[in-house]
């Protein structure tokens, strides 16, 4: 591999979201979005809902996770996520239909629902949306 | 003697007994299939964080960890995974028989038992029997969602850390190979970090760089993994459960096929006796009319 690249990967509980060579990613750190190139230091660190962005040779690839962890090891890094899909895979009727019921239910309010959940739902739902607007770019 | 009529009824309703079986053997055989896939799928991630997992303890004192710590022991919970149905061999029996064991010989040593049933069979079992059951999670299988895995998880981690388990372990099936299952009992919590495999190129000594502190990463892959473990086991479990239904059913499917063949051959016997008797009343018949 060459010398400003490494291995990267996107791993669901589902399955393989991506895998291939890349020479950036940008990612949704705990802290504040991070990159990394190649020769990182080795890291652990935790992410949260947001956008993951992938820069290889050709193209920049762009994925919306709802959070999960990032290793980066000297030749590869890897993003373990609770779920993850790349820009033109979202299903944006879906994430359309989460955020009206989960906009609904934070109206609704406290008595009848989870207002954690439904908020977490909201930022899961707006993230998809705007990783979908992606394509093209 | 049965009848000519009798046999074949009989006949017709093993025949269709056997076309039963043989459809649910290709059913079973379609459900294993994507169980495999599904446990394919799971395997990177649940190494990956297995593998973060150990890097991250290996860093911190996980002794402070409420997830890995352990405790004087007064409470034992068993999460006793079976099928929600049956018609599958042994598979449930073999489970049960375990489950039963291990948690009578514990109730034997002074300890308080708790079950979380997870399948029908399991809460059906230990229901009618009257042990304590804390938790239940029936008619998953035919519809399992990762959510099935949160939910028990959650609930079962909570009372581990509310300190109302002090130790957790999963009674469950795996598949040595499709055909061939064997019952398994592993530790759920506390968690206990795996001894570091020999990975390639020594990265396990590497300083790491951990956002945010480590303690913290601790505490939130700790649950992401128990997911994981329960996602693991219920995947397991079904894998091997259709795997024993394969094999029940197909030897379902050949004994019936023995027992048309038996059939067969007695219908024949008696028609060609019915036949030789006519026959012979017949000539009978004829030789006292001479």
């Amino acid at each position: 591999m060459a010398e400003n690249r490494f291995l990267f990967e996107i791993t669901t509980p589902f399955r393989k979201v991506y895998s291939g060579e890349a020479r950036g990613v940008v990612a949704p750190g705990f802290e504040g979005y991070f990159g990394v190139l190649a020769r990182h230091a080795p890291m652990v660190a935790a992410i949260r809902i947001g956008e993951i962005k992938v820069k290889t040779d050709s193209e920049e690839l762009y994925f919306a996770t709802s959070g999960g962890f990032v290793e980066v090891l000297p030749d590869r890094v890897t993003i373990l996520a609770e779920s993850a899909e790349a820009a033109n895979e979202i299903d944006i009727q879906r994430a359309e239909a989460a955020r009206e019921r989960a906009m609904q239910r934070l109206a609704e309010g406290k008595k009848v629902w989870d207002v954690d959940r439904a908020q977490a739902a909201l930022a899961r739902a707006l993230n998809r949306l705007k990783v979908a607007k992606r394509i093209g770019i | 003697m049965a009848t000519l009529r009798d046999i074949r009824r009989r006949i017709n309703s093993v025949k269709s007994t056997q076309q039963i079986t043989k459809a649910m053997k290709m059913v079973a055989a379609a459900k294993l299939r994507r169980a495999q896939e599904q446990l394919e799928q799971l395997r990177p991630y649940a190494v990956g964080l297995d593998k973060m997992l150990r890097h991250v303890t290996a860093r911190v004192n996980h002794q402070l960890n409420p997830y890995l710590q352990a405790r004087e022991v007064k409470t034992i919970g068993y999460i006793v995974v079976t099928a929600d149905r049956g018609l599958c061999g042994s598979f449930n029996a073999n489970i049960l028989r375990r489950a039963k064991n291990e948690i009578d010989a514990q109730i034997e040593q002074g300890f308080d038992v708790r079950i979380a049933a997870v399948g029908k069979k399991a809460f059906d079992f230990f229901s009618r029997r009257g042990y304590q059951i804390d938790y239940k999670l029936i008619n998953i299988f035919n519809n399992l969602q990762f959510g099935h895995a949160t939910d028990i998880a959650g609930s079962l981690g909570k009372r581990f850390l509310e300190k109302e388990l002090d130790l957790i372990y999963i009674v469950r099936a795996e598949a040595m190979s499709p055909v061939k299952q064997k019952v398994v009992v592993e530790q759920f919590l506390p968690i206990v970090p795996d001894e570091p495999e020999e990975e390639t190129g020594a990265v396990y000594h590497f300083e790491y760089i951990f956002e945010p502190d480590p303690e913290t990463l601790l505490q939130w892959l700790c649950p992401k993994s128990l997911n994981i473990k329960i996602w693991r086991a219920l995947l397991e479990s079904y894998f091997a459960e259709q795997g024993a239904r394969m094999v029940a059913m197909e030897s379902a499917t050949d004994n019936a096929q023995e027992m048309i063949y038996n059939l067969t051959l007695y219908y024949n016997k008696v028609r060609q006796a019915t036949i030789t008797k006519e026959i012979t009343e017949i000539v009978g018949g004829a030789e006292a009319l001479k």
